[in-house]
């Protein structure tokens, strides 16, 4: 029988890890280089926070489109803005409601604030990323949708959501899945139309187009009145941009919005990582049984000896 | 193909679903009704004599440039400061009724050179311009001080007869 030669054997085991870093490495290398960046085409939503007066006609209409279930209080209760959750923290989109306006009380404006909350539809979403059932899907119109026959109710996405958007379906025991807002992908965007919450709002509060267009939008907006608006366009560059996107005149931080998410999409933040992950399932088996093969091996031969 | 169908299907949708698309404005008097658009709510009675007494005679506080008299909006002078007066100052001439229609988004995409690419429609015109105005000076700001909800709206708002059961305290009231 041949024995196992030490030497060749932790030559060939460097080599092949050396190999497999470096092939691990310029996969890192070409992912970073280039990110996805959005559909060309897709659609987009520009939603102007100085126009909305806070009817709740947006989430009345996204209840009657989506077939959701019958609100709580109607729609046109507004004592809900004063309703909030643990910690202070506003209304939030739930599995009955996938987009809620929420008021603001700025100080020195003279009226308050309200902002429509709803899924921002990421260009590299990270929902999408992080969900290990490949259940959702970024369409080339723009919305980010999902399969709710896949979903196995793990919730990583909500974790993953750096909007904290996906809601979950509490009341199913049988079968609880993810729920959020797939921009009327369904009923009317795949057909070029706007979501139901666009078209129904009375103060024009959102314009729908190609995101490219919008973005060019937003800035003409702020250019020409520029004493009104904030100069950021949230959305455009924020994770890799949104397919929803916000002008204001109320420094974003103000009014709910985290301004610290960076440019980065989140998958940026873990790829890195995750790239390492296929090597060390390969490589650290294979290199560990050869190390517990050498240290035992000795051992073995030495019983066997010493029996004959 | 299915795009295209789709965008008929949507098209046919919004305007079964719109009001009855004849003149926006009834005439009677100098108070106009404002009901073309009336769906989830009834049309608004507009007053044009009191308003024009309101902004002392100055058509373009809503009428832009369309009335003859000179824009304000520096904006708009850029290129409107000879454009007189239009053949008709109607809202509805310019802010159609189905923005989102097919034909219009096909309108907005593909003309060239488009400025006005964003042009909200008649719905949004009338309360950006009514209710804009009127947070500033005091007017009337409630949904219902204006016009009062339909049976389509009660159901479409879950409010009125069709408000949920459980939970009181439902009312409907004005908003701001």
């Amino acid at each position: 029988m041949k024995k196992i030669d030490r030497r060749n054997f932790i030559k060939g085991s460097l080599a092949g890890g050396l190999t497999a870093a470096a092939t691990g490495k310029a996969k890192n290398a070409s992912a970073a280089g280039g990110t996805f960046g959005g559909y060309p085409d897709s659609m987009g939503v520009l939603v102007d926070l100085t126009k909305c007066i806070g009817c709740r006609t947006c989430e009345a209409a996204c209840n009657k489109e989506q077939g959701l279930p019958e609100p709580d209080r109607p729609f046109d209760d507004y004592s809900v803005f004063d309703e909030h959750r643990h910690g202070g923290l506003p209304r939030r989109t739930t599995e009955g409601a996938y987009t809620v306006v929420n008021k603001y009380e700025v100080e020195g404006r003279e009226h308050p604030l309200f902002r429509k909350f709803q899924c921002n539809h990421c260009n590299e979403p990270a929902c999408l990323t992080s969900c290990f059932v490949n259940a959702y899907t970024k369409t080339p119109e723009g919305a980010v949708i999902y399969n709710p026959k896949v979903c196995v109710g793990c919730r990583t996405c909500m974790i993953a959501c750096p909007f904290y958007v996906p809601a979950y379906s509490y009341s199913s025991p049988i079968n609880p899945v993810v729920k959020k807002c797939i921009m009327c992908y369904d009923t009317r965007l795949q057909f070029g139309r706007p979501p139901a919450c666009v078209e129904a709002c009375p103060q024009g509060v959102m314009t729908f187009g190609k995101r490219k267009d919008l973005i060019d939008l937003a800035h003409e907006t702020i250019e020409n009145k520029p004493d009104k608006y904030v100069d950021h366009v949230y959305g455009e560059k924020e994770v890799g941009g949104t397919s929803w996107m916000y002008i204001s005149d109320v420094p974003f931080e103000e009014i709910g919005f985290d301004t610290h998410l960076g440019p980065d999409p989140i998958l940026n933040y873990v790829k890195d990582f995750l790239a390492i992950v296929p090597m060390v399932l390969c490589i650290w088996p294979a290199l560990f049984t050869g190390f517990h093969l050498l240290a035992t091996r000795k051992n073995a031969n030495k019983d066997d000896s010493n029996k004959a | 193909m299915s795009l295209k169908k789709g965008k008929t299907i949507g098209l046919a949708a919004i305007i079964a679903i719109a009001a009855p698309l004849s003149l926006p404005f009834t005439v009677s008097g100098e108070v106009f009704e404002l009901n073309s658009l009336s769906s989830l709510y009834e049309g608004v009675s507009f007053d044009h004599d009191m308003h024009i007494e309101a902004t002392e005679d100055n058509c373009t506080v809503c009428h832009h440039h369309t009335a003859g008299t000179p824009p304000e909006e520096p904006d708009c002078v850029r290129c409107h400061r000879n454009s007189g007066e239009a053949d008709s100052p109607k809202c509805s001439d310019c802010h159609v009724a189905e923005p989102f229609s097919a034909a219009n988004l096909d309108r907005q995409y593909n003309t060239p050179n488009l400025y006005h690419t964003a042009k909200p429609g008649l719905k949004a015109v009338y309360h950006l311009n009514c209710l804009g105005c009127h947070q500033e000076t005091g007017g009337p700001t409630g949904c219902q001080d204006c016009h009062t909800m339909t049976d389509k709206g009660e159901k479409f708002y879950n409010t009125g007869h069709y408000a949920p059961k459980e939970k009181p305290g439902g009312q409907s009231s004005g908003h701001h």
